[in-house]
């Protein structure tokens, strides 16, 4: 397959994250390569928002790796006290921690949205997606202040703008981000993390509490943007619709385990997601 | 309106303040009580104003602002006593360490800066706390300041509990309207700047913002010491008009009477700050002064009037407001010409953008 020749653009290696005595994630592998859709699916509490946390750096793993364009940009591979903590398989092989801020994570590459939206609720769309530019700055405290960054902050009012204008979102430009229908809220999230200029979009159930008008337009919002800004996407959803469309591949998760991958049709025929996911079949 | 005129209506407007303010102090007594209540409004403005850059729009809940003008004012006071007055303000400790004086406005921004270091010292540690937590670390480290400044083991330097006095000080109403202009201007430049907008952003969801690539721990830490920078120079400026000093006076009470400021004005509201700020202090040094002497009308003994009173009245107002008022008097919404312009021509903030826009 000419996949396997597509540069890998996100790979989490042997990801345990632990809370307690709780396994969220157990043991994952997987890979993201250039320009896919890969979705990563799974019943409620199956640890897919945990994994997505531990990518983007909310919370360091309690074991494993994540490497980002053949970089490393997370690592723990625990030692002392969190060593006995984790009793996981592959405690022995080294010892070493790379915990970053979200900031970082973000400036390097990687945009997320979130699964229970969080836009900024005081600020219009405009503002919203403005905020974005802030880490691209390069004037300091003092510039900034005295207003000495004219032009620097007119370009990144245009570049907003421009964004704004792209995705269509130019007759909301000024209505407050929270006033907005649901469905427009999400673009608008999407908007603001395609504002970071990422090369990995990560979507955390982009079409929760769509209806199916909204959840189709959303598909294609999803494939457009992915050809327009040249993503790789790696979502996490529920619709099996949306999923079962535009993914090229699907990771099944269950109990924090990978209990398959594939393509959308591999998974939905894979007798072990059938059980996990999609219901036991009956029999007679 | 385009932006030309509004500017020039603003420095207009500004400029026939200062006029005013000017003319008031040609033809009325320098004791009058308008001064008193407008240069301490003034200063209270920049303290409310400097606590509403914290609470207001980075949404981080401090209360350490009468620690930090403690600080401000000390420097200033310290800093500035002519050395001939020394020997008699450190009678205690054979007059002092410090054998120099410097020019007041040198102090006034020495203040801000230290106040700024300590600042920035103290949050290194706090600023990992949220809400409410963060409120109490603040609180106490404000009162340890207030009771290291007062250790004798330092008097040589802070005087220990003693009174510092007899330093320089600007009489105008003029200069404190100037100063504390200067610093609201400068504060509100900030917060319109892409700094202030990572602040805001901050202040909604701080999950997402750190998602929108902003450092958390470097703004938080920008905010907290931005903000103390200027409470410490109106910690100066208090010094200054009340013309001795004394860090009994910076209680943590102090701090309540600015949050008051702030609540009543609107948490997020430059303009309502200070319009709040100026309230209060007429209410409070001018307007409800009776309210704490005791009274007889003829024979009558009119009831409950007595010293202290007028807290009583202020805890009853802070409650209304926090019950039935939560946005305060402006909420986040400020005042401006422009505002106005549209609230009397009837066009809608929208309407006008996008007239700009065609």
């Amino acid at each position: 397959m000419s996949e396997k020749k597509r540069e890998e653009v996100l790979k989490i290696d042997h990801m345990t994250m632990q809370f307690g005595g709780v396994v969220a994630v157990d043991d994952l592998n997987l890979v993201v390569r250039q320009g896919e859709i890969v979705s990563l699916i799974g019943p409620n509490g199956a640890g897919k928002t945990t994994a997505f946390n531990v990518v983007t750096g909310v919370y360091p793993p309690t074991n494993g790796a994540v490497y980002f364009n053949g970089r490393e940009i997370v690592e723990n591979h625990p030692r002392g006290k969190m060593k006995k903590l984790y009793n996981g398989e592959h405690a022995e092989d080294y010892t070493k921690t790379l915990a970053p801020t979200p900031d970082k994570i973000t400036k390097l590459g990687i945009a997320r949205t979130f699964q229970n939206i969080r836009l900024f609720k005081s600020q219009t769309v405009f503002e919203n997606i403005l905020i974005a530019e802030h880490m691209r700055r390069s004037s300091n405290l003092f510039t900034a202040t005295l207003h000495l960054n004219a032009a620097e902050e007119k370009g990144m009012r245009s570049e907003a703008e421009r964004l704004l204008g792209i995705l269509g979102l130019e007759d909301v430009r000024d209505e407050m981000a929270t006033s907005l229908p649901y469905g427009k809220q999400r673009r608008v999230e999407i908007a603001r993390a395609l504002a970071t200029k990422p090369s990995l979009l990560l979507l955390d159930e982009p079409a929760a509490g769509m209806n199916p008008q909204e959840t189709k337009e959303l598909t294609e919002f999803i494939g457009q943007i992915r050809d327009d800004f040249q993503l790789t996407i790696f979502m996490i959803e529920h619709h099996m619709d949306l999923v079962m469309e535009i993914s090229d591949r699907v990771y099944v998760l269950d109990f924090g385990k990978l209990i398959a991958n594939g393509t959308p049709e591999e998974v939905q025929n894979d007798p072990h997601v059938i059980s996990a996911y999609l219901g036991v079949q009956e029999e007679g | 309106m385009s932006k030309k005129t509004e500017v020039i209506i603003n420095v207009a407007l500004i400029g026939a303040l200062f006029l005013v303010l000017f003319l008031l102090e040609q033809n009325l007594p320098s004791t009058h009580m308008l001064f008193t209540v407008l240069k301490k409004g003034a200063i209270y403005a920049l303290v409310a104003v400097s606590m509403n850059l914290l609470n207001g729009f980075t949404g981080l809940f401090s209360l350490g602002q009468a620690g930090f003008m403690l600080v401000g004012a000390y420097t200033y006071g310290v800093l500035t006593i002519p050395v001939a007055d020394r020997a008699n303000v450190y009678m205690y400790f054979d007059g002092g360490l410090i054998q120099f004086a410097l020019h007041p406005i040198i102090a006034i921004i020495l203040a801000g800066a230290l106040a700024a270091l300590f600042a920035y010292l103290i949050g290194l540690p706090v600023l990992r706390l949220k809400s409410d937590y963060l409120a109490i670390a603040t609180l106490g480290f404000a009162e340890i300041i207030r009771a290291i400044f007062q250790w004798d083991q330092l008097g040589p330097i802070t005087n220990g509990s003693n009174l510092l006095r007899n330093y320089p000080s600007y009489k105008s109403v003029l200069f404190y309207f100037a100063a504390s202009g200067v610093c609201i201007a400068l504060i509100v430049m900030l917060i319109n700047s892409t700094y202030g907008r990572a602040f805001k952003a901050i202040r909604d969801d701080e999950v997402a913002a750190e998602a929108m690539g902003i450092n958390l721990a470097h703004h938080k830490r920008i905010a907290f010491v931005v903000s103390s920078f200027f409470a410490g120079v109106s910690g100066a400026l208090l010094a200054m008009y009340q013309t001795s000093v004394q860090a009994a006076m910076f209680k943590s009470a102090m701090t309540y009477e600015i949050l008051l400021i702030v609540v009543i004005g609107g948490i997020g509201s430059v303009t309502g700050s200070c319009i709040s700020s100026f309230l209060f202090i007429i209410l409070s040094e001018w307007l409800l002064r009776f309210l704490d002497t005791e009274t007889y009308i003829g024979d009558f003994h009119v009831p409950l009037l007595r010293s202290g009173f007028r807290k009583v009245v202020f805890a009853v107002i802070i409650m209304i407001i926090v019950l039935f008022f939560r946005q305060g008097i402006m909420g986040t919404r400020e005042f401006s010409v422009r505002s106005i312009y549209n609230k009397i021509t009837g066009k809608s903030r929208k309407k006008e953008e996008g007239g700009a826009a065609s």
